[in-house]
């Protein structure tokens, strides 16, 4: 296996375009696809899809709940979801409906696709300078079988759930409302959903392993690896161990709906919170699934920009890991008022604190990053310095929640509602776009306008702050979540929640704005558009790369660091 | 296929069998919504899903199996696949943590305020439970000794014994089918029934479970037994084989613990039928 030397691969790279570009036709091309960086394309753009339709939905729930009282269900019921007459139980069923497809399909079909299918599938094997990924066929049903969940998700508003057409379980699907107290195929659609994405994720998970255990270029030890790698390893490690308890958790719900099982049924001597334990004993490491890829992306970006290596590689690589570890031993901290006991609360808080140190450590290596160095404010940065801030926003709201005790008060208000919304909507939301902008050129070979990038992001900062900071205050009030009416006391904040909505619906604008701009009218990008900063090896590859990039391996050097 | 290639990596051309897999897995999960709901469709959409799904599965490994004739299969793409299935045994193992989880619930911490339960596991309204000593020990052999028929088979292989290996499956998967009879016989003879009751529910589908795995386990030697007769598998090459036999031991613990901790620790000192 040859060395090759940086710039002698970029002056080669026009002749590797011609040479290798055998593309399929379109429809083998994209229906079945086996190569990593069209099975990305196909993830990003499955996750815009999903995310506009997720982001709709938050629309229509801001609308509901920009003034007391019910104003909009009933229309919503009638007109959207084909519900003739809905009595008024029927339109508060459809709110239980709307709160669980925007959680699921932001989690399921536009977070997770998008860090993991999307930016995973495309830059994981550039990374590590791998010709693709270790399974390629399976790459692909990955995706599909995202699709086919999708398509399950989306058939359950139409059928009935219950109460109403839809399944209103919540994306926690707790037990009793989602066996006895929403009968009916819609919540079945739900559930197979999640099977069948998680099916997809799990085995999309393996080929992430296998991939960078076994395809790392010659020269490149697990300590030389990009962050952003570790961090999709981690991530793949959680997906592996967290998802097939899912997968038990909710086929214990089909077979309780359907099958006479008791798992969840008081009455058989079953326990309604067996389920919120297996449940959050996938749904937390989950959380972090949907944040490792972020600080992966993150840490890339601010060391691009800086044009200095990460501050401290390693402990951001192990405090991944840690975090990863230990997060699978605090899932009892989203439990605190099931009635756990002193001892097992205190467990849990000091468990769940300890994660702060490694998360910690992320956050002041970003910054000692950024100390000293040669910063230039390119929209990625911009996004990525705006990502710091808001997730550790999020984090500190998280300390507070942490506590046993102070959690009996907020547990289901909109407290909490805004802190998860402050590390996953604002924070990992916040890393896609910032990822997005540092790879777009990269992936389509043509810039996108860095104006409307910069635009983008003040307009999206403005809006989620408005939408979800006055949320602290509403929780600390007492409004709880999961309601679409609330007492008169609240509208100031619901209103101005609201209002932010619409700033941030105009920043997706921008944002599609600018994807159409670049598609049509955007400059040809260079192999290495940010210059000596970026260093890892998805530079010394043509913007687009080849179709099959790395048909000869490229060789690392000692001093070709992270 | 790309020309050019220096690596020995696997590169693959466009494939519609990962879309048809999931059409099969589509149908299969949404007819079964159409039969639990009693719904137009829902006796034979089910089957329909389950065979597209079944005949993709096939495509899909029948081209596994002729990429390995054709050599596409080099150290370093036997390694992903060592991994790759380490990997989801792994996963397997996450999925019986959950069925586990719920049997120590219900059995360390039986329900005080279901009368069926009562408190006591287990259940105080139940009249007997299965002697673990009885079939489920023999079950218990059957399985281990068809451990050691796998391990003889793989070590005929690997000293080029192709007679040895044809004996040594035939045995394991006549082990096999004979575990899973029994265990059918065991659920039709069975002194409780298959829900209402946490007892049902945690026992029958863990076993359940484990009783699908061990036929999946199954129909994977017996393919290999299959290919063992078209002359596949070379004493240095045969990971097919070896993929197999990971998943019947890693069947096998399972069973182990099942054993152990729902036939003998769970119905300690209760009647036996």
């Amino acid at each position: 296996m040859a060395t090759i030397p940086h710039d002698d691969f970029l002056a080669h790279e026009h002749e590797d375009h011609a040479h290798h570009d055998h593309k399929p036709g379109f429809f083998a091309r994209w229906f079945m696809s086996t190569n990593h960086k069209d099975i990305g394309t196909l993830y990003l753009i499955f996750a815009v899809c999903a995310g506009i339709i997720g982001g709709a939905i938050s629309g229509m729930m801001r609308a509901e709940l920009a003034h007391p009282g019910i104003q909009y269900l009933g229309w919503f019921a009638t007109h959207i979801f084909g519900e003739s007459n809905p009595s008024f139980d029927q339109t508060l069923h459809l709110w239980n409906v709307l709160i669980t497809a925007h959680g699921l399909i932001m989690v399921f079909f536009m977070v997770m696709p998008a860090m993991i299918g999307g930016f995973g599938n495309w830059f994981v094997p550039l990374m590590i300078g791998a010709p693709d990924m270790a399974f390629p066929r399976m790459n692909n049903i990955s995706f599909w079988l995202t699709v086919a969940g999708f398509c399950s998700l989306m058939i359950s508003p139409f059928v009935p759930g219950g109460t109403g057409n839809g399944a209103g379980i919540g994306w926690t699907a707790y037990a009793p409302l989602s066996t006895t107290g929403s009968q009916g195929p819609a919540v079945d659609f739900a559930i197979f959903s999640l099977h069948l994405a998680g099916a997809g994720s799990i085995m999309g998970a393996i080929n992430f392993i296998t991939t960078i255990f076994n395809m790392r270029a010659p020269g490149m030890t697990l300590h030389k690896m990009p962050l952003f790698v570790w961090s999709v390893l981690v991530t793949a490690f959680l997906l592996l161990l967290a998802l097939p308890v899912l997968a038990a958790a909710i086929t214990m719900l089909i077979t309780d709906r359907n099958f006479h099982t008791t798992f969840f049924d008081p009455a058989g001597g079953g326990d309604p919170i067996l389920f919120q334990h297996l449940f959050w004993f996938f749904g937390h490491p989950e959380v972090y699934i949907m944040i490792l890829p972020g600080f992966g992306m993150i840490s890339q970006i601010i060391s691009t920009f800086s044009k200095k290596p990460v501050f401290g590689y390693l402990g951001m690589a192990y405090a991944m890991v840690a975090i990863g570890v230990v997060g699978f031993v605090v899932w009892a901290h989203h439990m605190y008022t099931t009635g756990l006991s002193e001892d097992v609360k205190m467990y849990f808080t000091t468990a769940t604190m300890v994660i702060a140190v490694p998360t910690g450590i992320k956050i002041f290596s970003w910054i000692a990053t950024m100390w000293g160095g040669s910063i230039s404010f390119k929209s990625p940065m911009v996004w990525a310095m705006g990502f710091i801030f808001l997730f550790t926003v999020g984090g500190v709201t998280g300390v507070v929640l942490a506590n046993g005790g102070i959690d009996d008060n907020l547990q289901d208000t909109y407290y909490v509602v805004g802190h998860f919304h402050y590390v996953l909507s604002l924070g990992a939301v916040t890393s896609l776009f910032a990822g997005f902008y540092y790879w777009f050129p990269k992936m389509s070979g043509r810039w996108h306008s860095e104006l409307l990038a910069h635009l983008h992001f003040w307009v999206f900062f403005a809006g989620v702050n408005m939408v979800f900071f006055p949320m602290h205050f509403l929780g600390m009030q007492g409004m709880p979540r999961r309601y679409p009416d609330y007492a008169p006391a609240f509208e100031k904040w619901n209103h101005l929640s609201t209002v932010g909505y619409m700033v941030m619906s105009v920043s997706i604008v921008i944002f599609l704005i600018n994807i159409a701009y670049a598609l049509v009218a955007g400059k040809k990008a260079a192999g290495n558009y940010w210059g000596e900063g970026a260093t890892t090896l998805e530079w010394t590859l043509s913007s687009p790369p080849p179709f099959h990039q790395f048909e000869t391996l490229p060789k690392i050097e000692d001093d070709h660091h992270h | 296929m790309a020309s050019g290639k220096t690596h020995d990596y696997h590169i693959l051309p466009p494939d519609i069998v990962p879309l048809a897999t999931t059409i099969g897995a589509f149908t299969f999960t949404s007819g079964m919504v159409l039969f639990m709901h009693e719904m137009p469709g829902g006796k034979f959409v089910p089957w329909a899903g389950l065979a597209i799904l079944l005949a993709a599965m096939f495509a899909w490994f029948s081209k596994i199996v002729n990429e390995a004739k054709a050599g596409d299969h080099t150290p370093v793409v036997q390694l992903h696949q060592r991994y790759g299935m380490i990997l989801f045994i792994a996963s397997e193992v996450m999925f019986f943590v959950g069925w586990f989880w719920a049997f120590f619930d219900f059995s360390l911490f039986p329900s005080e305020i279901s009368k069926v339960v009562g408190g006591h596991w287990p259940l105080k309204t139940m009249e007997a439970v299965m002697d673990p000593f009885d079939l489920p020990l023999l079950n218990t052999l059957i399985l281990l000794c068809s451990g050691t028929t796998v391990t003889w088979a793989h070590h005929c292989l690997i000293h080029g014994d192709r007679d040895g290996l044809k004996k040594g499956l035939w045995i394991t998967i006549a082990l096999g089918l004979l575990f899973s009879s029994l265990q059918g016989y065991e659920y039709l003879h069975a002194p409780f029934a298959f829900g209402k009751n946490t007892y049902g529910s945690a026992f029958y589908m863990a076993t359940g479970f484990h009783g699908f795995h061990v036929i999946v386990g199954t129909i994977f030697l017996a393919v290999c037994l299959k290919r063992a007769y078209n002359g596949d598998f070379t004493p240095r090459q045969h990971f097919g084989f070896e993929a197999a036999a990971w998943y019947w031991h890693f069947v096998d613990v399972v069973w182990l613990f099942l054993f152990v901790c729902i036939y003998v620790w769970g119905n300690w000192g209760f009647p036996v039928d």
